[in-house]
C-alpha cells in the first residue's frame, strides 16, 4: 500500500505538492468568499475528473455519461436525508452501492455483448438520459419539481450532517481531491493499473497475455462510478437542491470530462490542472469580456469554445504532460508519457 | 434631475411646508450614494429568451424609479447561464463586487442557489420570478419573494374562471389538462388536488397529460387530448410549446370551448406575432399588471417606446417590482447596511405598484401572500385583462372562435 | 380511444421519423466513411434552419424550394470543416475528436444566440397549417410533403453511392482505407466530400424541419442526441438503416406518448437503443463486422 502511494515521486515533486497543499489550506484566511466558491467548484471538477479518468485515462473506456453517477449519488444521499433523516456519511454508503450496482449493470451489458468504442460512449449517454427522464417521474424524489434539502443560517459547522458554511465544504472538497489523487496513484501503480493500461493500449494483446479483460474493465467502471457518486453527495449537500434536468444533463457530463482531457488524460495531476485552468479561464473570461464591454450573452461561450479548440489542436495530450517533462516529474512517475495513441 | 421632479410633484401637492420638506428629502436623496443592485438573470443557455426578456425592463425601470422619487441605483448584471453552479458563483461575485441587494433569477433552482449565498452573506435577495413553494419555507431571513407560489396562482385562476363563467353564463362540465413536466408544470399539477376542491368548479378534469419540456413534436399530445373529448383545455406550458400546441390544434381541427392557460406562453409577444389570427382566444390566468394603476401606465408607455414590438408581460412586471422593492427599502432604511435593508424590506408596504392586488408586502416567511393574479385574453392580437372586474379593461369572449373558421 | 387516433399517431410518427432519418443519415454516412462521430450534428442542422428562416423572411423563398441550395451551403461548410479542422484528428483517439466537435458545437450554438437572439423563429407558409382528412384520419400536409421529400433525397443519395464513380470511390475508402491509398485515391479529398455530403443531408433535413418546428439556438444538442439514437438503432454506416431507425424511433415515441405518458416518451427510444445495442450491437441493418 504505502509503497504504491509513496515510491517513485522525486523530492522536488513532494515539495511542489506540499507547497500547493499548504497554499490551498491557508487560502481561506486571505481570499474572499467568491474565490472560495470558485475553488470549491475547481476541487469538485478535479475530483470528478479524477474519478472519470480511471475509466477513460487508465482503462480506455470512454464514458460520456458520468453525470449519471453524480446524480445517483446526489439523489441517494439527499433522499435518505430528506425522508429518513439519515446523515450524508451513511447516505454516501448508499450512494456508492447504488452507483456501483448501476455501473455493474451497464458494464456487464456492454462488455458481455462486446459493445465498445463509440458505441460504449453512446450507451453511457443513453443510460444518463434514461435516468434524467426517469427521475423526472419519481414523485418520491420530487420528480421534476426538484428535491430540496432543508437549509438554515449556520453559525457553526456540522460536519456529521454536512450542514455549514462554504469553508467547511472547501476543506472537505480539498481533502477529497487529495485523497482521490492518492487513490489514483495507488491504482495506477498496482497490478490492476498495469492491466488497465495494457487493455487501453491493445485489448486483444492484453487478452492473449492472459489478462481477464472483462473483469478488469468491470473494476474500472465500478470504481470510477463509486468515486463519482461521492462527488454527487457533496453536490447535493452543497447546493441543497436537485433537479433531474440539472444533475443528469449531458452538459454536466461534458463539464466533468473537459478537465482531465484538457489537463492530460491518463495522468494523475492532469485532471487537477485541467479543472484549475478551465474554471479560472471561464471565470476570468467573464471579467475580461466585461472590461471590453463584450457582454452579449453567448460571447463568453464562443471564446471558451475557441480556447478548447486551440488547446486540443496544439496540445493533443493536454497541458500537464509537457509541464511535467519540463519540471522533471515525467520519467519516474510516467506523467509525461503520451498515452493516447490510437492503435 | 430627480431633485427637480420631486419638487415639482410636491409643489402640485400643495403647501409651501411640503415644498420645504420635499426639497430637504430630495437633498438627502441626492446625497445618498447610489444603491448597488445585483441583477442575476439567465441571459444565456436554455432560458436565455426569458432572461433577456426580464433584462429589458431593467434600464427602463431605473428611469421610472427615479421619476417616482426613489434614490439612484447602480445595476451590476450577472449572467447565470441557466446553470445552478454558475448562479451560485455569480451571486458570490456580485456580492464581492459590492452588490447591496440581489434580485433575480427567474428559475427555482438557480434562485435557491442564490438564496443560500444571500442568506450566508446576510445580503437581502428579492426573487423576481420562481414559483416553487420550498424557497420561502426554509426560514430564511434575507430572502424575499414577490411572486405567487403555484397554489396561489391556482387559487386565483379558479376564482377568476368562476367569475368569467358567471359573466358569460356558460360553464364547461369537463376539462382535459395538459402540462409541461418541469418544475413549474409539476408544481401546478400537484397543487390542483389540494386547491380545486376549495372552489365549486363546474368542470371535472377527465384526463391529465404531462409532456416533456424539450419535446420537438406535440402532435401525439394533442391527439390524446382531443380523444379525451373534453369541453375545455386546461394547460400549463411554456412559450415554444404553446405555439406548437396551437398549431397542432389547428391541424387536427380541434377547437375546445376555451383554452385556460395557467402559465406563460399563450400571451407572449412571440405567440401573438407567430400565430397572428390564430393567437386570439386563449384565456390566461397569470400574475399580471393592473392596467388601471398609475405606474403600470407609465411602465407600459415607456416599454412601448423602447421596445415597440414587445408587450409588457409577467417577466417585466415582476422584475420591475423586485427593483422597486429594493429601491423602496433603500429609501426607507437610509443606509446600505444589509441588515437595515433587510429590515426595511420586511416592512415594505408599496401600494402604487404595478401588479394586480393590494401591493407589495411580505409575511414573516418573506413571501408576498397578498398578491392577486389576473385573467387575460388575446383579442385581435392584443392582450386585454378580463378578470377580476376591479382590475380589468375588457369583457371576456367565450367560447373561443373555431380555429378552422378564421 | 377511437381507432382513428391510433392511425393518426402512427402516420405522424412515420412521417416525422423519415425526416429525422434523413438527418441521421448524414451522421451515418460521415461515421461510415470518416469514422468520426459528428457531435456537432444537431448544431449544424440548427444553422440550416436559420438559413431557411432568413431566406423565407427576407426573400419569401419556400423552405422546400430552398432545400437544395441550403444543402449545397451546408455541403460547403462540411467540406471546409473536414478539410480544415477535422482532418488532422482522424487518427486521434475518440475523446480528442469528441472535444474538438463539442467545442465546434459550443461555438455554433452561441454564435447563433448572438446573431439571432434567443427567441424562437419560424416559417409560416401558405400550407403550413393544412391537413388532409381521409376517412376520419387526419394527415398533416407539411409532414406528408417533408416525409416524401426525405424519401426522394435518400433514394437519390443511395443511387449516388451505388452508381457514380465518386460514390464508389468513397465506398472504397470506407471499406479499405489502405487499399484506397494504394490505388491512388485522394483520400483527404474524398473524406471532405463525405463530410460535405453528410452535412448536406443535415441541411436538407433542417430546411424541412423548419416547417414543422420553430428554431432556437438551444435546439442543437437535442437533435445530435436524437441522431445518435436513430443511427445506432438502425445501424451506424448503413443508409437504409438510418431511415428505418428514424421511422422506428418516430413511431415508438408516438405510441409511447399515446399509450403511456408523453413526458416519458424519449425514455422509450433510449430503451429501444439499449435493447438494440445489446442484442444486435451493429444495429438492425448494420454490418456484423466493426
Amino acid at each position: 500500500m504505502k509503497k504504491l502511494l509513496i515510491d517513485g515521486v522525486p523530492g522536488h515533486g513532494w515539495l511542489m505538492l506540499a507547497v500547493t497543499t499548504a497554499l490551498l489550506l491557508a487560502a481561506p484566511l486571505f481570499v474572499n468568499d467568491y474565490l472560495i466558491t470558485v475553488l470549491i467548484l475547481i476541487f469538485y471538477f478535479a475530483y470528478a475528473g479524477q474519478a472519470w479518468n480511471i475509466m477513460m485515462g487508465f482503462a480506455g473506456q470512454l464514458s460520456l455519461g458520468h453525470a449519471l453517477y453524480v446524480g445517483l449519488g446526489a439523489y441517494a444521499a439527499a433522499g435518505l436525508y430528506v425522508h429518513f433523516g439519515v446523515g450524508p456519511w451513511i447516505g454516501m454508503g448508499a450512494a456508492i452501492i447504488i452507483s456501483g450496482v448501476v455501473a455493474v449493470i451497464l458494464g456487464y451489458l456492454a462488455f458481455r455483448f462486446g459493445v465498445g468504442g463509440v458505441y460504449f460512449a453512446i450507451l453511457t449517454i443513453a443510460f444518463a438520459e434514461f435516468a434524467r427522464i426517469g427521475f423526472d417521474h419519481i414523485k418520491f424524489l420530487g420528480a421534476s419539481s426538484g428535491l430540496f434539502l432543508p437549509v438554515k443560517q449556520y453559525v457553526s459547522n456540522d460536519l456529521w450532517s454536512l450542514r455549514g458554511k462554504p469553508v467547511m465544504f472547501y476543506y472537505l472538497m480539498l481533502v477529497l481531491m487529495l485523497v482521490a489523487l492518492g487513490i489514483c496513484r495507488m491504482l495506477l501503480r498496482s497490478r490492476l493499473g498495469y492491466y488497465w493500461r495494457a487493455i487501453r493500449e491493445d485489448e486483444q494483446a492484453a487478452q492473449s497475455l492472459g489478462i481477464d479483460v472483462f473483469r478488469c474493465k468491470m473494476y474500472a467502471v465500478v470504481i470510477s462510478a463509486a468515486m463519482t457518486s461521492v462527488a454527487g453527495v457533496f453536490f447535493a449537500f452543497y447546493y441543497n437542491n436537485l433537479f433531474p434536468e440539472q444533475v443528469f444533463h449531458i452538459s454536466r457530463s461534458i463539464e466533468i470530462i473537459l478537465g482531465p482531457i484538457i489537463g492530460g488524460i491518463g495522468t494523475l495531476v492532469g485532471p487537477i490542472v485541467g479543472a484549475f485552468v478551465l474554471t479560472i479561464f471561464s471565470e476570468g473570461m467573464t471579467e475580461l469580456l466585461e472590461v471590453f464591454k463584450l457582454t452579449s450573452p453567448g460571447a463568453k461561450q464562443v471564446f471558451y469554445g475557441i480556447a478548447l479548440l486551440v488547446v486540443i489542436l496544439l496540445m493533443p495530450h493536454g497541458i500537464w504532460p509537457p509541464i511535467a517533462r519540463a519540471l522533471g516529474l515525467a520519467e519516474k512517475s510516467g506523467e509525461g508519457k503520451p498515452t493516447d495513441e490510437k492503435p | 434631475m430627480s431633485k427637480i421632479r420631486i419638487n415639482r410633484r410636491h409643489f402640485v401637492a400643495g403647501t409651501s411646508a411640503a415644498v420645504v420638506s420635499a426639497s430637504s428629502i430630495s437633498r438627502a436623496l441626492a446625497q445618498m450614494p447610489p444603491l448597488k443592485l445585483g441583477v442575476l438573470l439567465p441571459t444565456s443557455g436554455a432560458q436565455a429568451g426569458i432572461g433577456q426578456d426580464c433584462q429589458r425592463v431593467v434600464d427602463i425601470g431605473l428611469g421610472v424609479l427615479k421619476d417616482l422619487g426613489y434614490p439612484a441605483i447602480t445595476v451590476i448584471n450577472g449572467d447565470t447561464e441557466t446553470n445552478v453552479e454558475v448562479a451560485r458563483s455569480r451571486a458570490e461575485k456580485l456580492i464581492n463586487d459590492g452588490a447591496q441587494i440581489l434580485i433575480g433569477a427567474f428559475d427555482s433552482g438557480q434562485s435557491t442557489a442564490i438564496a443560500q449565498v444571500a442568506e450566508q452573506k446576510g445580503i437581502p435577495y428579492v426573487i423576481n420570478i420562481a414559483a416553487a413553494p420550498p424557497i420561502t419555507e426554509q426560514g430564511y431571513k434575507f430572502v424575499f419573494r414577490n411572486f405567487p407560489t403555484a397554489p396561489m396562482i391556482l387559487g386565483d385562476a379558479f376564482a377568476n374562471q368562476l367569475e368569467i363563467f358567471k359573466a358569460v353564463g356558460m360553464s364547461p362540465k369537463t376539462a382535459v389538462m395538459l402540462h409541461v413536466n418541469d418544475t413549474f408544470g409539476t408544481a401546478m399539477q400537484g397543487g390542483i388536488g389540494a386547491v380545486m376542491p376549495k372552489f365549486d368548479m363546474p368542470y371535472k378534469i377527465v384526463e391529465t397529460i404531462a409532456y416533456d419540456p424539450t419535446a420537438r413534436d406535440l402532435s401525439v399530445e394533442i391527439s390524446k387530448a382531443k380523444a379525451a373529448n373534453a369541453e375545455v383545455l386546461l394547460v400549463v406550458s411554456r412559450l415554444n410549446d404553446a405555439i406548437l400546441l396551437t398549431r397542432e390544434m389547428v391541424k387536427q381541427r380541434w377547437t375546445p370551448q376555451a383554452v385556460l392557460s395557467m402559465g406563460p406562453g399563450w400571451y407572449e409577444d412571440q405567440y401573438l406575432k407567430t400565430l397572428g389570427k390564430l393567437s386570439d382566444g386563449p384565456l390566461g390566468f397569470v400574475p399580471w399588471y393592473d392596467p388601471n394603476k398609475k405606474v403600470s401606465k407609465e411602465l407600459v408607455s415607456l416599454m412601448g417606446k423602447k421596445f415597440p414590438e414587445v408587450t409588457m408581460n409577467t417577466n417585466h412586471v415582476y422584475t420591475f417590482e423586485a427593483m422597486m422593492t429594493a429601491a423602496d427599502a433603500y429609501k426607507r432604511a437610509g443606509s446600505s447596511d444589509p441588515k437595515a435593508l433587510a429590515d426595511a424590506i420586511r416592512t415594505t408596504n408599496i401600494t402604487n405598484n404595478v401588479a394586480t392586488g393590494p401591493g407589495i408586502q411580505f409575511n414573516a416567511k418573506g413571501q408576498n401572500d397578498k398578491l392577486k393574479n389576473s385573467a387575460i385574453q388575446n383579442r385581435d392580437g392584443k392582450v386585454v385583462v378580463v378578470a377580476p372586474a376591479s382590475a380589468a379593461d375588457a369583457k371576456p369572449e367565450y367560447p373561443m372562435k373555431d380555429y378552422t373558421k378564421r | 380511444m377511437p381507432l382513428e387516433t391510433y392511425i393518426n399517431v402512427i402516420i405522424g410518427g412515420v412521417l416525422t421519423g423519415l425526416v429525422y432519418g434523413l438527418m441521421a443519415l448524414g451522421l451515418s454516412i460521415i461515421f461510415g466513411v470518416v469514422r468520426i462521430v459528428n457531435f456537432a450534428h444537431g448544431e449544424m442542422m440548427t444553422i440550416a434552419m436559420y438559413v431557411a428562416v432568413v431566406a423565407f423572411s427576407q426573400f419569401h423563398l419556400d423552405p422546400l424550394l430552398m432545400m437544395v441550395p441550403i444543402a449545397a451551403a451546408l455541403f460547403a461548410l462540411g467540406y471546409v470543416m473536414q478539410a480544415g479542422l477535422i482532418n488532422p484528428f482522424i487518427n486521434r483517439p475518440e475523446h480528442s475528436q469528441f472535444i474538438l466537435l463539442v467545442a465546434v458545437a459550443l461555438i455554433m450554438v452561441n454564435l447563433l444566440l448572438i446573431i439571432f437572439g434567443p427567441d424562437a423563429q419560424s416559417v409560416q407558409t401558405s400550407y403550413s397549417l393544412d391537413s388532409y382528412e381521409i376517412a376520419g384520419v387526419i394527415i398533416d400536409a407539411t409532414k406528408a410533403y417533408t416525409g416524401a421529400a426525405a424519401v426522394v433525397l435518400s433514394a437519390a443519395l443511395f443511387a449516388f453511392f451505388q452508381m457514380s464513380r465518386t460514390g464508389q470511390s468513397i465506398r472504397a475508402c470506407a471499406d479499405n482505407y489502405t487499399g484506397a491509398l494504394v490505388v491512388g485515391l485522394n483520400v483527404k479529398h474524398l473524406y471532405a466530400l463525405t463530410f460535405g455530403i453528410g452535412a448536406a443531408c443535415v441541411g436538407a433535413a433542417g430546411s424541412m424541419l423548419v416547417l414543422l418546428i420553430d428554431v432556437t439556438p438551444a435546439l442543437g444538442p437535442g437533435y445530435t442526441l436524437l441522431a445518435f439514437i436513430i443511427v445506432i438503432t438502425g445501424g451506424l454506416g448503413s443508409m437504409p438503416g438510418a431511415l428505418l431507425g428514424g421511422v422506428l424511433i418516430g413511431v415508438t415515441e408516438a405510441m409511447a406518448g399515446l399509450l403511456f405518458t408523453p413526458s416519458a416518451k424519449s425514455m422509450f427510444s433510449f430503451a429501444l437503443l439499449v435493447i438494440v445495442l445489446l442484442f444486435r450491437p451493429q444495429g438492425i441493418l448494420g454490418k456484423a463486422t466493426r
